[in-house]
């Protein structure tokens, strides 16, 4: 029953193309060496965290662009949990992510309540970041500036308790991570709540007319979103073993988190998914072009990703995603659905 | 603390916040006709200060003077952004403009590395380390300068929305596009004039700065961030509040460093900004939209 | 990733090339395994390094060992071969290039000039047994983690401004004049909070002849430092000590010429600012008598002679001091790999780290006795030179055996120079 909810609207190939490709990523590490293994990893981070901002953008028609403030939340909560009470990165979030979505209602419920909307909400989300990355420099009992260091422990054993382990674990771990989001987006966008998102980005105005709680609903978008990213900020803590304000509440990981969903197709569940897919390969891609052309020249690389940028969003403005669902016959048309089913009914 | 540092700090913070200032004009101005929000704004400022710095190297020519044609330069890469490519995307959602001049950005910081590298790189001009004394007070040339012509440039600017008829024809535009559609004006073509005029004044701004502070690529996104704060608080599309803000911005800043500790100055800008945002979202001067 | 370029057919050659790209991408990853397992044949050293981003100078500074390194290694007989990787001045792409290069074969992987990156490599190294040699980065923490692989020919903050105060105690003797009071001003960093926390720990039993005034501390983004200055002056500082990063030192000086405020000396305990190229470009004639004192490359050893000689020729255009020290340190770490090598006698992985464990290497670049490491991988035998900037490039002024001239201290007024 659940399954075939998750799957609705999706067609047999597109089923079958999945679990293909679900199976293949579950075999992978078998065959497969650690740098592949660490390009996945960090494509199943950006799935997930592209999937959590998804929720507030894509779902509910609030763009955010410091979404590093509840990565960085996240990332430090968890790893002074564990630094100063020895609690594992799991107990740690059933603290950080209520704290994270708290503090991500209250920003939405500030701007919300006085009105702040578009660019100017964009504008401050950045701010709240980049003022909270200020102030974790200054906080000496974190590490402020000079950074935070986990302590590296020793030992080959895989301890998923502790998050302590082989690029294996990590691997598996960011996997079911990203998968849990994905359904998690699946569902809750069939949701009666889902449905009222849908209504307040398609045309708030009649949203409202219609009844819908809208600042209840909208919030409820900024603190799902921001709870889930507070998961990827633990994540990222525990992979890498240290922290530096400045690289985790960087406004330009608030841009890299976006740039996913964006790119693979706002609003879609999908979407995310595919954007890190894609973005990630293109760096990686884009770096070993340049490596057998023989151009190490430092910057080309990126000039090369922002006229992808240009070139994608230019082409696919709405994402690649509900483009090539239709096109490669992965998902039932939207509208078609409707129709069948009528069809079928009467 | 004596009153002289007071006195520096402040007239230092007022002075590098009128740079600051016209620099956000430039974005200012192009939010408020065009509506799109210039995200690779830093970045064409910072190739304006580069303009500024290979005139400066090769014939000597001083950063006050290059503005002029490097304001041209600006002008017309504006123009040609806004023709060819930034007029397809005006009605489009906010992140769909973000990310294309988030592309652009990333072409033009990581194109600037290409050519000139990483390092930092001045005007040199012959005036860059004196310093006027007043009364008790420093007030350093290159700034003195500097502020004096983004004066100048802003009133130019604002002489010419008020008076000339294409300016008041861009500001019919602002305030209806569709009454300028109507009444037959080409608004596209408006558009582009407007964005080519706003990238003049941010190169200016930059020929400007590399007067004050030594140009490197890295610092484009800083800039970009800086001027979004000064034109939020000024009031997005408000010349005059672009102006107020950067003033505002560079003496809070100043004066967070006497009293507080500069390394979090920053904050207080960040936090001036959270502070307009919800008290007065339009900013200071900024007409409720 | 072909698929993004579909139904843009007007790139089908770039479709072409990315495509089979990626194909040989994939090919080389899932194939890795089974090739290269041969452990004789050169060492293969992956340098990995902040081409590009916010430390973009920094990091093409150190780059330029590798190019010279090439020739000098083989002149002293070892067989080493460079492969290059940028970190983008980010952690993600630090550890996905760290894999990238272990992947393509690369037995010791060299690096990463930040601490954050560095640590993001170690961990990739740690996992895969592969050595870490640091050329560049101070957070004492690294070698506190609990790494077994990890190798660090780079001073902490502790052994910087522990060594710093006796060299300053002997500028202040030669001279015969001493500050009263100094000053710390730095960038709220990690390796200028590394050395807050060096000065907050050491100056105490340092007996030194001043006293310490509040420091200040900065945003390294600032590009303002115009209050900062005016707060250090106000504050009577005799001496000012500084740790910047890099453009930063130059926005202090130029404000401290145009606030008049002259102290008796600018010293560093070993940041970077004070000593590169671009700060002798951008200040001329102010750029002199600026201090930093910190590990320094002997110029008088057939080794340093020879880098010089191949920097000129490879860059004809620049000046090798303003870039000596990050290529020396760079250097360095290829020699310490280089020689774990040679006495190895295999490119495994376990051997090399066993010879990297009992490196005694006496032939580097940098002044010292020869590179050892402790037990958590780092080097402690460190000596520090006093270099001061003296007709705009750095000289050696202290210690007597290796200086080249005299330290000038207190420094003239900004206009009393030519």
């Amino acid at each position: 029953m659940l399954t075939q909810d998750l799957f609705e609207g999706v067609t047999p190939r597109g089923k079958m193309l999945f679990t293909a490709g679900l199976g293949a990523l579950l075999l992978l590490p078998e065959v497969a060496d650690s740098y592949l293994i660490s390009i996945l990893t960090l494509i199943f981070w950006f799935a997930y965290v592209g999937q959590a901002w998804n929720v507030m953008m894509g779902f509910a028609g609030q763009l955010s662009l410091g979404h590093a403030l509840y990565v960085g939340l996240g990332g430090y909560g968890a790893a002074a949990l564990y630094m100063h009470l020895g609690l594992g990165p799991w107990v740690g979030m059933l603290v950080v992510v209520p704290v994270c979505a708290l503090v991500g209602m209250a920003i939405g419920w500030l701007g919300f309540r006085f009105g702040v909307r578009g660019v100017h909400f964009a504008l401050l989300t950045i701010a709240c970041a980049e003022f909270t990355r200020v102030a974790f420099d200054h906080i000496t009992a974190l590490g402020g500036s000079g950074g935070l260091f986990l302590p590296v422990v020793g030992g080959r054993g895989d301890d998923l308790l502790m998050l302590r382990g082989s690029p294996q674990l990590y691997y598996y771990v960011m996997l079911v991570l990203a998968l849990l989001a994905l359904a998690l987006c699946r569902i809750v966008t069939r949701t009666r709540l889902g449905y009222f998102w849908l209504a307040l980005r398609e045309n708030p105005d009649a949203a409202a007319a219609l009844g819908i709680p809208l600042l209840r609903v909208k919030l409820l978008a900024v603190g799902l979103s921001a709870g889930m990213t507070a998961v990827g900020g633990v994540f990222y803590a525990f992979y890498y073993n240290n922290l530096f304000p400045d690289q985790v509440f960087a406004m330009g990981r608030s841009i890299e988190i976006l740039l996913g969903p964006i790119v693979g197709g706002i609003g879609t569940v999908f979407g995310p998914v595919l954007g890190a897919m894609i973005l990630t390969p293109l760096g990686e891609g884009a770096s070993l072009l340049l490596e057998a052309l023989g151009i190490t020249l430092p910057g080309t690389k990126q000039v090369i990703y922002g006229l992808m940028l240009v070139l994608i969003i230019c082409f696919r403005p709405a994402g690649i995603w509900p483009w090539l669902a239709v096109k490669a016959g992965l998902v039932v048309p939207p509208g078609e659905t409707d129709l069948r089913e009528k069809g079928e009914a009467e | 603390m004596s009153l002289s540092l007071y006195a520096g700090t402040l007239s230092s913070g007022i002075l590098t916040g009128l740079v600051y200032g016209l620099a956000a004009m430039g974005l200012s101005v192009i939010f408020g006709v065009v509506r799109l929000v210039n995200f690779a704004h830093g970045e064409m400022m910072v190739l304006g200060m580069f303009a500024a710095v290979v005139l400066a190297a090769a014939w000597g020519i001083d950063p006050l003077l290059s503005a002029l044609p490097v304001a041209a330069l600006l002008f017309v890469a504006g123009y040609g952004l806004q023709r060819g490519l930034l007029n397809r995307f005006i009605d489009r959602p906010d992140h769909q403009q973000f990310i294309l001049l988030l592309g652009i950005a990333m072409i033009l910081v990581n194109g600037l590395m290409m050519v000139f590298g990483p390092d930092a790189r001045s005007t040199n001009v012959p005036y860059g380390f004196d310093a006027f004394f007043v009364g008790g007070i420093t007030l350093d040339k290159t700034r003195v300068y500097a502020a004096g012509g983004a004066l100048i440039v802003a009133a130019a600017l604002y002489a010419f929305f008020r008076f000339s008829r294409t300016g008041i024809a861009i500001r019919a535009c602002a305030d209806n596009q569709l009454g300028a559609a109507v009444v037959g004006l080409d608004v596209k073509g408006l558009y582009a004039i407007t964005f080519g005029i706003g990238s003049a004044v941010v190169g200016i701004a930059g020929c400007l700065l590399s007067l004050v502070i030594d140009v490197r690529p890295q610092l484009a996104a800083d800039y970009t961030l800086l001027s979004f704060i000064i034109v939020i608080v000024g009031g997005l599309g408000s010349m005059g509040g672009a102006l107020l803000g950067g003033v505002l911005i560079g003496v809070s800043e100043a004066l967070a460093g006497v009293l507080i500790d500069p390394s979090r100055k920053q904050m207080v800008s960040y936090g001036l900004l959270i502070l307009v945002l919800l008290v007065r979202p339009q900013g200071l001067l900024g007409k409720r939209g | 990733m072909s698929l993004t370029l579909q139904g843009m057919t007007w790139l089908t050659r770039r479709q072409v090339l990315v495509g089979s790209a990626g194909l040989v991408g994939a090919a080389s990853v899932l194939g890795a395994p089974a090739l290269g397992q041969s452990s004789s044949g050169p060492l293969k050293i992956g340098v990995l390094l902040p081409r590009s981003g916010i430390l973009a100078q920094a990091g093409q500074s150190c780059a330029r060992a590798e190019a010279i390194g090439a020739s000098v290694l083989k002149g002293l007989g070892y067989s080493v071969e460079i492969l290059s990787a940028d970190t983008e001045s980010n952690t993600d792409t630090a550890r996905a290039r760290a894999e990238k290069l272990i992947n393509d074969g690369a037995h010791v992987i060299v690096g990463a000039f930040d601490s954050g990156q560095t640590g993001a490599a170690a961990q990739v190294c740690e996992q895969r047994g592969i050595p870490l040699v640091v050329n560049i980065a101070a957070a004492p923490q690294l070698t506190e983690q609990g790494y077994k692989t990890f190798f660090r020919n780079f001073p902490t903050s502790l052994d910087l401004v522990g060594n710093a105060f006796p060299l300053m105690k002997e500028v202040f003797a030669t001279t015969g004049k001493a500050p009263t009071k100094a000053l710390f001003l730095h960038a709220n960093d990690t390796f200028g909070m590394a050395n807050k926390g060096a000065f907050e720990r050491l100056f105490p039993n340092a007996a030194m002849p001043f006293s310490m005034l509040e420091p200040i501390a900065y945003d390294p983004k600032a590009q303002d430092l115009s209050v900062e200055v005016a707060k250090a002056k106000a504050s009577g500082a005799e001496l000012l000590i500084v740790t910047t990063r890099a453009a930063d030192a130059i926005l202090i000086v130029r404000e401290m010429v145009k606030q008049r405020f002259e102290p008796m000396g600018i010293m560093s305990p070993g940041s970077s600012g004070l000593y590169d190229e671009q700060f002798y470009k951008v200040l001329g004639k102010y750029s002199d008598y600026a201090t930093t004192i910190l590990p320094w490359y002997d110029g008088k050893t057939p080794l340093s002679q020879q880098v010089r000689a191949e920097f000129v020729k490879i860059f004809p255009k620049d000046n090798f001091e303003g870039h000596a020290f990050n290529i020396g340190c760079t250097l360095d770490a290829l020699l310490v790999a280089a020689d774990a090598h040679k006495r190895a006698g295999t490119t495994a992985a376990p051997a090399l780290l066993e010879a990297l464990r009992t490196t005694k290497l006496e032939t580097h670049m940098m002044i010292g006795p020869a590179i050892t490491f402790d037990a958590k991988g780092q080097n402690v035998n460190f000596s520090s030179a006093v270099v001061q900037n003296l007709d705009q490039r750095p000289t050696v002024v202290l210690p007597k055996g290796a200086a080249e001239k005299a330290p000038v201290f207190p420094m003239p007024g900004w206009q009393n120079r030519g």
